[in-house]
């Protein structure tokens, strides 16, 4: 990845669902080889049950990564309800090889003090909240979802002055609510504690529809993500003038290396966004694009 | 069993007295704008109102609680500050807030006034409370619905502040202050705007033969058949289609009340100081029933008798209840 320091990164948040550990070594070793990313996000963030799978994995994945000139974070629980996911945030935050991304305020209280990045589950809407965990050590802020582009702008400021790093995500389903109950094991008549793992069989989650069989939500485990895809191509140039740093894209079972490259030649003015479009379109996640939250109407819309 | 306080909604200035008269320790509140979670049209106080509503409830020993608990979106963090400040020039007993920065500029600007931590800001483990606690002063966490009896027991040991738990009302599925669900149905944000599922988005519609859909925006949360009991229709709450189910489901939640009339001495025995009833959006004929009725629960359990508490049965969704997380590990 050499480019200057100040042209606009891209980064690959973590995993959101439950695929298998092999798959998910396979999945970071071609992107070591493969993608032209500078950022990557790992780290269970939904469901501490999931954890120990890939756990063995988890050096080995991020010496490569690394090897390959890639940076690696780890991101945090977004919900902490019971002890085993309190210790795991603990077991992540007290890590010194890589900059830790706190997505509850628990990792927050273990982190303030020292250089940390703040994750988009963590609620940053305004300057003032910025300012503040700037001040206890956030180097990084990731917004969250829902940020339409007119804070976005005065983020983007604030961030600059600040001297902190601004991402946004820029594809893949868009993450919408957590809850302390599994609803991927409430659809297969089970709860969270004898869940037998069912979240597995749905690598881009379990999709809901409307009563009319309208495609509507998604489901992974305690979290509700978007049916659409967000997709903002077209917002990237703006995102850049405004003091957005770094652009998101969020793993999908497609080909994550060929969705890199085309919002990498976006960034770096080789296509225009609707040429990336269409290849998204074609590699991608096979559902709808919506960039309504960043238009400031409704989430699930896609108006350029 | 020492005497948990009673906190009450009031949506309105009449609310408010109702609340207090019918027995409520403490009342919540909220000024007509963004800055609280219950922004509906008809709702909450100008600052004329609150300030009768605080001399009302202080002459009769209720403190008076204001919620400025939404997040100010850039660009807009002076209004939510001009709730505060009025709010501490009205001399209200509490201030409950979720923004991080809404909270520094209260511990920052008032280091005397009380500050209580939101449900919207979602601190659920000892150590997130621990980091309000520390950072802002703050003296009471308003609890996530999602724990058991058991683990508020052990948040409650684990914590420099009070715990105030939700008893009765409205529960949401979604943890608060971290669902977008309402935005992306209708562009307006609940942690921004303070509106979930708003009415003005809201359409129901009754074909021949009585069946009633309801829907939010262009997608159908759910339809009942002629004479059904349908709630208000909110995304948690809705019905849907997927794999593996020939029938459509609540995927997230049926369509009931959170009621924890039952688990009250259990709540106090866990360490909770306070028990909050949700309904600032709710009439005075039912706060009014629904006050009264914890109000007599909470009298009895401190007397060590059994509370009577089959009335409030009728005043929950659907005639529907649950004691939701709060039961135990089953409900997740």
């Amino acid at each position: 990845m050499n480019r200057p320091a100040q042209s606009p990164a891209l980064s690959l948040g973590p995993i959101l669902f439950h695929w298998p550990a092999e798959r998910k070594r396979d999945f970071y070793f071609r992107i070591a080889d493969e993608a032209p990313v500078d950022t990557v996000y790992l780290g269970e963030v939904i469901c501490s049950k999931r954890m120990p799978f890939f756990a063995p994995f988890l050096d080995e994945v991020i010496e490569r990564l690394q090897r390959s000139g890639i940076q690696v974070r780890l991101s945090t629980l977004a919900e902490i309800t019971i002890q085993r996911d309190q210790r795991e945030v603990e077991l992540a935050c007290d890590r010194r090889d890589v900059i830790v991304e706190a997505n509850d305020a628990s990792a927050l209280n273990r982190l303030a003090g020292r250089p940390h990045a703040i994750g988009p589950y963590l609620n940053v809407y305004n300057e003032d909240t910025l300012a503040f965990l700037a001040g206890k050590g956030a180097i990084h802020v990731t917004l969250p979802s829902e940020i339409p582009a007119d804070a976005i702008a005065i983020l983007g400021a604030s961030a600059r002055s600040l001297g902190v790093g601004l991402e946004v995500q820029v594809y893949g389903r868009a993450p919408l609510a957590l809850s302390a109950r599994c609803y991927h094991a409430r659809a297969h008549g089970r709860v969270k504690d004898t869940c037998q793992f069912v979240c597995e069989n749905d690598a881009d989650g379990l999709d809901l529809e409307t009563l009319d069989a309208k495609s509507f939500l998604t489901v992974n485990g305690i979290q509700v993500l978007s049916h659409t895809c967000l997709n903002l191509a077209h917002a990237l140039v703006a995102m850049v003038a405004q003091g957005v740093t770094d652009f998101r894209i969020s793993p999908h079972s497609q080909d994550m290396v060929a969705v890199a490259r085309t919002f990498r030649s976006v960034l770096d003015r080789e296509i225009d966004p609707d040429e990336a479009s269409r290849r998204l379109q074609v590699i991608g996640l096979p559902v709808p694009f919506s960039n309504g939250f960043y238009r400031h109407v409704e989430g699930y819309r896609w108006a350029n | 069993m020492t005497t948990p306080e009673l906190v009450c909604p009031a949506g309105t200035p009449g609310a408010l007295r109702t609340a207090v008269d019918a027995g409520a320790d403490a009342v919540y509140c909220g000024f007509q704008n963004a800055t609280n979670a219950r922004n509906f049209p008809g709702l909450n106080f100008t600052v004329e109102e609150l300030a009768q509503g605080v001399a009302y409830a202080h002459a009769r020993g209720a403190k008076v609680l204001l919620a400025a608990n939404t997040f100010p979106p850039a660009g807009q963090t002076d209004l939510w500050k001009r709730a505060v400040d009025d709010g501490v020039r009205l001399g209200v007993d509490a201030i409950i807030a979720a923004d991080i920065g809404v909270m520094s500029y209260i511990s920052r600007a008032y280091p005397d006034q009380r500050l209580h931590l939101s449900v919207q800001a979602g601190a659920s483990s000892p150590e997130a409370i621990q980091f309000y606690c520390r950072e802002f002063g703050v003296k009471r966490v308003v609890l996530p619905r999602i724990l058991t009896v058991a683990e508020i027991a052990a948040v409650h040991a684990a914590i420099p502040c009070e715990i105030e738990a939700f008893v009765f009302g409205n529960i949401g599925m979604m943890a608060e202050g971290r669902c977008s669900l309402t935005n992306y149905v209708t562009g307006v944000s609940t942690n921004t705007d303070g509106v979930c599922s708003p009415a003005c988005h809201v359409h129901y519609e009754e074909d021949a033969a009585r069946n009633l859909t309801m829907r939010l925006g262009e997608f159908t949360l759910d339809r009942f058949s002629g004479g059904e009991q349908a709630g208000y229709p909110t995304i948690c709450k809705g019905r849907y289609r997927a794999a593996g189910h020939e029938e459509p489901y609540y995927a997230f939640e049926e369509p009931r009340s959170l009621n924890l009339s039952a688990l009250l001495p259990e709540l106090v025995r866990a360490g909770v100081t306070a028990l909050k009833i949700e309904g600032r959006q709710r009439s005075r004929a039912y706060v009014q029933s629904v006050v009264a009725a914890f109000r007599a629960a909470v009298d009895a359990c401190a007397a060590g008798a059994k509370p009577e508490l089959a009335g409030l049965l009728a005043l929950t969704e659907g005639h529907r209840e649950t004691p939701g997380a709060f039961g135990g590990k089953r409900w997740r």
